[in-house]
């Protein structure tokens, strides 16, 4: 019996077939069919634990949401205490949390001038994309083949049409995708002198963390000032010192004219976005300030965690901690190559971002599910399934990324017979 | 107006940022600590060359940092100490190999050396730098990565010099994190980590309060209490030299060493000589009247007079209303009879000596015990040439140390005598510790023993010690975890540095004093 005070399900069987019947059907069939068929019950620190009472090591975080782990201590004391004051707050008026926190935010990338809050990722896109159309006065939106902002109104069409032909929602008018890593296709479109803004992930996660080419970014911002676009950096998955620094862009020496971040900014505990601009960019906030709003677009509760995240994320020892983990993959995973060289054949990483390669095209759907075997929850990329996105936490220690790395290598013979299976069926 | 204008205090709680610091680099010396157990030896020697240059570089600027923060002791003589912890430190501990696995054939017994990992160490407000450098020391000589928490007394000049080490330890390649202090110390915060599965051992130098809560903690601990040392003058004493040792001794540092002595005791045939003795070593000897001002100012209804501890004899006996000359090194109060209850034969952390005979030896063996249990397992001086008394003493002190013929502060902790030099006085079972010795890096590394049936037919005598130390080499060792160039950021709290109320100062010393009055009574 699972009861939660509030429900109770009989078992997890009696969850998963209300979550069918209710919720969502197909995800529920999706996860049951892949072997990993996780129903998340308690979590704390890394750890996430199934309703069977398996413990799985989180390297999913969904997407850098749980950057320093679920319920982390510090975090849930700051959100108590928060909520012993403030509530969402009134986003009509200036508000304490507010200021804070955009303060904060302008002071973590000097040359941008204002944050303009949403409540999730995909809300920071839409800011950031209406900002850039308000600066040209132009419509057209470039973004990357597989590139991944959101599922609303305009992020959704920046997107794979995957996301976005089955609700309508693509606009192949205005929106353009170029391939990733040629930025000749970027400056033919921009030649044009009608786009708005070219919208890119500073390494594309959901594509499977492929590496920008030397220079590529630079080139992309350069050639977007030169033809009178903007140059939009998305950092929902690599802000927030995942790849070393603070946000993705300053380890390409860039200077985007907006960029945007979501995930990990609300500390796993309360949704929050940011989109940042500069002055010129965000000429709208004087203009009509009102002119984009939102009720929950940074609640105030949301800005006091998010605050605190920021300032945790400046401290030395986590600076260092980032840099400890991210060393220990690169050559953890160089050796777990070398050993597994038949299926393992690629590591993408920059700081606690990493792609890992396999050799068939679904090789890291199977690789997944080796590794929840072995309590590792890592999830595939969706838009290539050859990639396995392994995401490790800023606050990881050094027991736990030694067992993440022995559990790797225990998994890797159920990976090479699952992908045997596969090849098979094929 | 609300209360909390009034108070300006913050309208929301605030978690314990200092704590969530001070776990994250347990964390990170976890992480070097990792690589660092795997360096080889000529490694872990360059570290160690590199934090005894830099220490002794910066021994007498440090001197000073420490005097002025905490009010404590002389700086030349604290210089002196820095230093000592430095080179001759290092030296002393050269040959001492704690790296290289050791092939015994005869035995037939390898053993493999195992670091201990994360040592957390709690240093004293006292001798902040000389315990910081020692520390890190034993630390990179046993292939450790150390957490220093400092007295909040003495912590802006603690986290200085740890980070001067540090830096020096990165730079001659020692992985970052292997040494870190604390910035901002608290109880709770020492409580919190001294309980964490995270760390490996604890070295507590301190109160006896923080000594029985690093034994109460749940971890593996080296704690060592405080001291009482009593200095046996035998009438076959060179008198004159006895003198000079005392007063050099009570002198040093304001006498705020534990190793000090605080009773110097002889018999009453002696005691005429004895006075005379320190006089001209330059001691003043108090008269009745002055004994009974020194004890009414050195002993408050709240134990010992804290505003004392450490200064010089000078300024204490103008505050104690008596007349001495400027140039006067040590004061000594009377106490005819050795009886056990008055509070000057008390630990006293300041250059006050108090001078008290025995009818004959067998007296003074038993008035010594019963000083000496204020302190037990600590340290005691012998004066004179009769080694059958000397020997007869040190079987009845409970002490683990029995200087003989030279000043105690020093000798005691190692400085002119062969005893390890150390500023963390084991006080072993006598004084509820798990260590009676002075302690080393070898506390800080246990050995795995592989062996054979002694009627095996191994030989090992061909089996090279190097080709094993290879094999542990081969974790590639690499500093990792480099900071950012640029300096990291200060945090606010530390950028406006709050200096600590003379009030809480003066709280934190009288807990620590009460603690230790607690411990011996």
């Amino acid at each position: 019996m699972f009861n939660y005070g509030y429900f109770s399900f009989a078992s997890k069987a009696d969850l998963l077939k209300k979550a069918a019947e209710f919720w969502n059907p197909g995800k529920v069939q999706f996860w049951t069919e892949a072997g990993t068929p996780m129903v998340i019950d308690r979590r704390e620190g890394y750890f996430l634990y199934d309703m069977s009472g398996k413990r799985l090591i989180d390297l999913h975080l969904n997407g850098g949401t749980y950057n320093f782990g679920h319920r982390h201590p510090e975090l849930v004391e700051v959100m108590k205490a928060g909520l012993d004051y403030f509530d969402m707050g009134n986003h009509w008026f200036p508000s304490v949390a507010r200021a804070a926190f955009s303060e904060k935010l302008v002071k973590s990338a000097p040359h941008m001038k204002y944050a303009i809050f949403g409540a999730g990722g995909a809300e920071a896109v839409e800011i950031a994309l209406k900002t850039a159309r308000y600066a040209t006065k132009r419509r057209k939106i470039v973004s990357i083949i597989k590139g991944y902002h959101g599922h609303s109104g305009l992020s959704v069409a920046t997107g794979d049409e995957r996301f976005s032909k089955i609700f309508l929602a693509d606009r192949p008018d205005e929106f353009v995708h170029v391939p990733f890593n040629d930025a000749d296709a970027l400056e033919a479109v921009l030649k044009k002198g009608d786009v708005a803004a070219f919208i890119v992930e500073t390494i594309p996660a959901t594509y499977g963390f492929p590496m920008p080419k030397e220079g590529y970014l630079k080139t992309c911002q350069d050639l977007c000032h030169k033809y009178g676009a903007r140059f939009i950096a998305d950092e929902v998955q690599t802000g927030l010192m995942r790849t070393g620094v603070m946000w993705g862009w300053q380890g390409y020496g860039l200077t985007p004219d907006i960029f945007v971040c979501g995930k990990g900014l609300g500390g796993g505990l309360y949704p929050i976005s940011a989109c940042l601009t500069t002055a010129e960019c965000g000429g709208w906030l004087i203009e009509d300030g009102a002119a984009h709003i939102s009720t929950s677009g940074g609640a105030e509760l949301g800005c006091l965690i998010g605050h605190h995240v920021m300032e945790m994320l400046e401290r030395p020892e986590v600076i260092s901690n980032v840099h400890f983990v991210a060393e220990f993959f690169a050559k953890g995973m160089a050796e777990m190559m070398a050993r597994h060289s038949d299926i393992f054949v690629g590591v993408r990483q920059r700081g606690v971002v990493l792609g890992l390669e396999f050799d068939h095209p679904e090789g890291a759907v199977a690789v997944s599910r080796a590794l929840y075997e072995n309590g590792v929850w890592a999830i595939f990329s969706s838009l290539d399934k050859r990639v396995l996105q392994f995401k490790p936490g800023v606050v990881l220690d050094v027991d736990l990324c030694q067992e993440i790395l022995d559990r790797f290598d225990a998994a890797m013979p159920r990976a090479r017979q699952l992908l045997k299976g596969m090849r098979r069926a094929a | 107006m609300s209360a909390h204008e009034a108070m300006d205090a913050p309208r929301l709680k605030v978690p314990d940022r200092a704590l969530s610091r001070a776990r994250m680099k347990v964390n990170r010396a976890a992480w070097a600590a990792r690589y660092y157990r795997n360096f080889s030896r000529p490694a872990v020697l360059r570290i160690a060359e590199a934090i005894a240059r830099a220490g002794e570089e910066k021994a007498a600027h440090f001197a000073e940092m420490a005097v002025e923060e905490t009010g404590f002791g002389v700086v030349e003589h604290k210089a002196i100490k820095n230093r000592a912890c430095t080179h001759e430190l290092l030296d002393f501990y050269r040959d001492l190999d704690l790296v290289t696995p050791r092939v015994d054939p005869a035995r037939k017994m390898v053993e493999l050396p195992k670091p201990a990992g994360v040592v957390f160490a709690i240093a004293p407000a006292t001798n902040p730098v000389a315990t910081v450098y020692y520390k890190a020391m034993l630390a990179v000589l046993s292939r450790n990565a150390i957490v220093m928490s400092p007295h909040p007394a003495a912590r802006h000049v603690s986290v200085a010099a740890a980070e001067h080490l540090a830096r020096a330890a990165e730079a001659a390649g020692a992985p970052s994190g292997l040494i870190q202090c604390v910035e901002e110390p608290s109880i709770p915060l020492v409580q919190d980590i001294m309980a964490s599965d995270r760390i490996n051992v604890i070295i507590a130098t301190g109160g006896t309060a923080m000594v029985r809560a690093a034994y109460s903690s749940g971890n593996p601990a080296l704690g060592v209490g405080p001291g009482n040392a009593l200095a046996y003058v035998d009438p076959s004493a060179k008198v004159d030299a006895a003198a000079r040792c005392l007063v050099e001794s009570k002198s040093f540092d304001n006498s705020i060493l534990c190793t000090n002595e605080s009773v110097c005791l002889t018999l009453e045939s002696n005691r005429g000589n004895m006075e005379r003795a320190l006089r001209s070593a330059g001691a003043h000897i108090c008269k009745q009247a002055d004994t009974d001002r020194l004890r009414d100012y050195l002993f408050t209804d709240h134990g010992f007079n804290v505003a004392a501890i450490g200064k010089s004899a000078a300024w204490i006996a103008e505050r104690a209303g008596i007349r001495v000359s400027p140039s006067v090194k040590v004061l000594v109060p009377v106490v005819e009879k050795p009886g056990q209850d008055d509070l000057l034969f008390r630990e006293k952390l300041c250059p006050v000596l108090t001078l008290t005979a025995a009818v004959d030896f067998r007296q003074a063996l038993t008035f010594a015990k019963h000083t000496a249990r204020r302190g037990a397992g600590h340290s005691a001086a012998f004066h004179g040439q009769d080694r059958a008394r000397l020997l007869a003493f040190s079987q009845e002190m409970p002490v683990y140390r029995v200087v003989v013929n030279v000043p105690c502060s020093q000798g005691a902790a190692g400085f002119g005598t062969y005893l390890p030099p150390s500023f963390t006085i084991g006080t072993g079972f006598a004084g509820r510790s798990s260590v009676g010795e002075n302690v080393g890096p070898q506390h800080l590394v246990h050995w795995t023993r592989i062996a054979y049936a002694r009627d095996a037919a191994e030989d090992l005598s061909d089996l090279d010690p190097a080709a094993i130390a290879t094999v542990t080499d081969a974790g590639a060792p690499v500093p990792t975890g480099i900071l950012p160039e640029e300096a990291p950021p200060v945090p606010a709290a530390a950028a406006e540095r709050p200096e600590i109320s003379r009030e809480l100062l003066r709280q934190l010393i009288l807990e620590e004093l009460r603690s230790l009055r607690r411990g011996d009574e």
